[in-house]
């Protein structure tokens, strides 16, 4: 058998493989527009349904009356928004000062955040429940909802890479020339690594997004619930119907698909992070 | 000295948050799983805990759901994505952006939505899966009233979101080998078979070994599913994994102190995992 014969068999044993399995796995996102489009008695329907139908908007306001969902989304967004800020300016601060400086207690505070990195959430949690619930008694509120998430190990680790990666000439040049340290950072160190904060962000992001456990502890008022929290509590009721749970399923997801064609790059670089040097 | 106060000034405000959050709850939980927390006031006493757990049935439950999950999920869904990305790589491969999307995707969706979507695909009446079964003329399942079945469906949602992540870590793996070793292997006229057991495979090892105790780790940690899909671990408690029962006796019956001690025992069999899975596979290179 020649060579190109050989290609060609292979070719063929390899789209076999992977083409079946592409459409499993896109298979119940699909399902999900699908289903949200269909009116109430489809799910009695004893056929296959592939197509989507038209009954979109009505599950929608089925969904809306049910939880608010559009105020639940609000919320998430700004939660996210907010998160991802304080959060990238946390761990580019801690980065930097890890990357660039030498000082006493570097070596522990670099341990205490890879020996917290593995370790399990709901150890945290709890106590981090009492403290913010019981103690000071923050529940239902922003504060509670962004501020005990924002540490976060892997960003320190990924920002002190990309400030370690950039010419600490430039840096010493700066120095010399009189910026102070913390212009350094903000308006030569930020902006050229800015590819990785833009990597970072999306990771923060998504995480904030679907973010589910923290906020369903924190948020047991409608108005201060996010979408996940607000969409989870519907999961199982019977009067809630599935059409409205799916639609709410495709506003929680397919903002972060067309984010995440739009800018694949720094989705796949952000969320392999650290996994491979 | 004056970069010293810099050094500091920069790590202040991540440092204020993790002391607040994350370090001081870590060492107050320990503390507090040696407390009777059923009651108030609360009281010290560390068998109400530590020892309930050697005698509680419903811990040891959750603890074997869990490790029969992982064992089973785990090794599956690794040879998978070393399989996809083996064919991610090849250079005939067609419409790659596609297919990287169509296994990527699961990761960017929401655990509520996928945990929504299995479950109304898996749905005993009218979901899909049984209309798919009945189809090709296979007996329908009644998924979520069985266990097996239950921990079938856990096992495949698991697998379905998190695949293609630990794909694309691999695929990144295995773009990293220069392919003039490849080259060399060619020359002395080493099969494609033996290339790849002989090369691909172990110099990949580091990148499956990180991706498989990330996924002990997650799958030690399994909570959206046996709450959202399989309705709170149904059917009655076939599905129950720790983090469930860590949530369910932590923020279900407020008994935190025993919600603590379970949480340490699932750190401590986290950490323990996560060493003997990079001490074997130290063990076979050396």
């Amino acid at each position: 058998m020649n060579k190109h014969a050989r290609e060609r068999r292979d070719a063929i044993v390899l789209h076999l493989v992977i083409v079946p399995l592409a459409i499993v796995w896109l298979f119940p996102i699909w399902f999900m527009v699908v289903f949200a489009t269909m009116p109430e008695n489809a799910i009695f329907s004893p056929d296959i349904l592939l197509v989507p139908s038209t009954e979109f908007l009505n599950n929608f306001r089925e969904l809306e009356e049910d939880a608010g969902f559009l105020r639940t989304i609000f919320n998430s967004v700004l939660v996210a928004v907010i998160y991802t800020a304080l959060s990238v300016l946390l761990t580019s601060m801690a980065g930097w000062a890890l990357a660039r400086y030498r000082f006493a207690g570097r070596g522990a505070v670099a341990a205490l955040v890879l020996g917290t990195m593995t370790l399990p959430y709901f150890v945290v949690v709890i106590p981090q429940f009492i403290m913010v619930a019981r103690d000071f008694n923050l529940i239902n509120t922003w504060f509670a909802l962004i501020v005990p998430p924002l540490f976060n190990s892997l960003g320190v680790l990924f920002m002190r890479q990309a400030f370690l990666m950039l010419p600490s000439e430039l840096f010493d040049a700066a120095r010399v020339e009189g910026v102070s340290e913390w212009k350094i950072f903000r308006y030569v160190a930020m902006p050229m690594a800015a590819p990785t904060i833009a990597a970072l962000s999306i990771v923060l992001f998504l995480f904030s997004w679907n973010n589910y456990l923290w906020p369903l502890l924190i948020a047991t008022r409608p108005d201060m619930m996010t979408a996940p929290v607000a969409l989870g509590s519907l999961i199982g009721v019977t009067r809630v119907s599935w059409g409205s749970i799916m639609v709410g399923s495709v506003l929680l997801t397919v903002p972060m698909l067309i984010l995440f064609i739009a800018l694949q790059r720094y989705f796949i670089s952000g969320i392999t992070s650290g996994a491979v040097k | 000295m004056r970069r010293n106060r810099h050094a500091y000034f920069f790590l202040f405000p991540f440092l204020a948050v993790f002391a607040t959050f994350w370090l001081w709850p870590i060492v107050n939980a320990f503390y507090i799983s040696f407390f009777a927390t059923r009651t108030q006031p609360w009281v010290f006493r560390p068998e109400a805990n530590w020892g309930r757990l050697l005698v509680d049935p419903a811990f040891a439950n959750a603890l074997q759901n869990t490790l029969i999950l992982m064992v089973i999920q785990v090794p599956l869904m690794i040879a998978l994505a070393t399989l996809l990305a083996v064919m991610l790589n090849s250079p005939l491969l067609r419409a790659r952006g596609l297919m990287r999307f169509a296994f990527f995707a699961p990761v960017v969706v929401s655990e509520v939505a996928y945990a929504a979507v299995f479950r109304l695909m898996f749905n005993t009446d009218f979901g899909v899966i049984n209309k798919l079964l009945g189809s090709i003329g296979l007996p329908e399942l009644d998924w979520f009233s069985s266990p097996t079945a239950a921990m079938a469906v856990i096992i495949m949602a698991v697998t379905w979101r998190w695949v293609g992540y630990n794909a694309i870590i691999i695929l990144a793996g295995l773009q990293s080998i220069p392919q003039d070793v490849y080259e060399a292997a060619r020359l002395d006229g080493v099969s494609k078979r033996q290339q790849f057991i002989h090369i691909t495979v172990p110099l990949l090892r580091p990148v499956i070994v990180f991706c498989t105790v990330l996924s002990i780790i997650g799958s030690l940690q399994l909570f959206v599913e046996p709450f959202l899909i399989t309705n709170r671990g149904g059917p009655g408690g076939a599905t129950e994994t720790l983090g469930l029962f860590i949530y369910r006796q932590g923020f279900g019956v407020f008994n935190f102190g025993y919600a603590s001690a379970v949480a340490f025992t699932l750190a401590l069999l986290a950490a323990t995992l996560s060493v003997l899975n990079i001490w074997a596979a130290r063990e076979r290179t050396a």
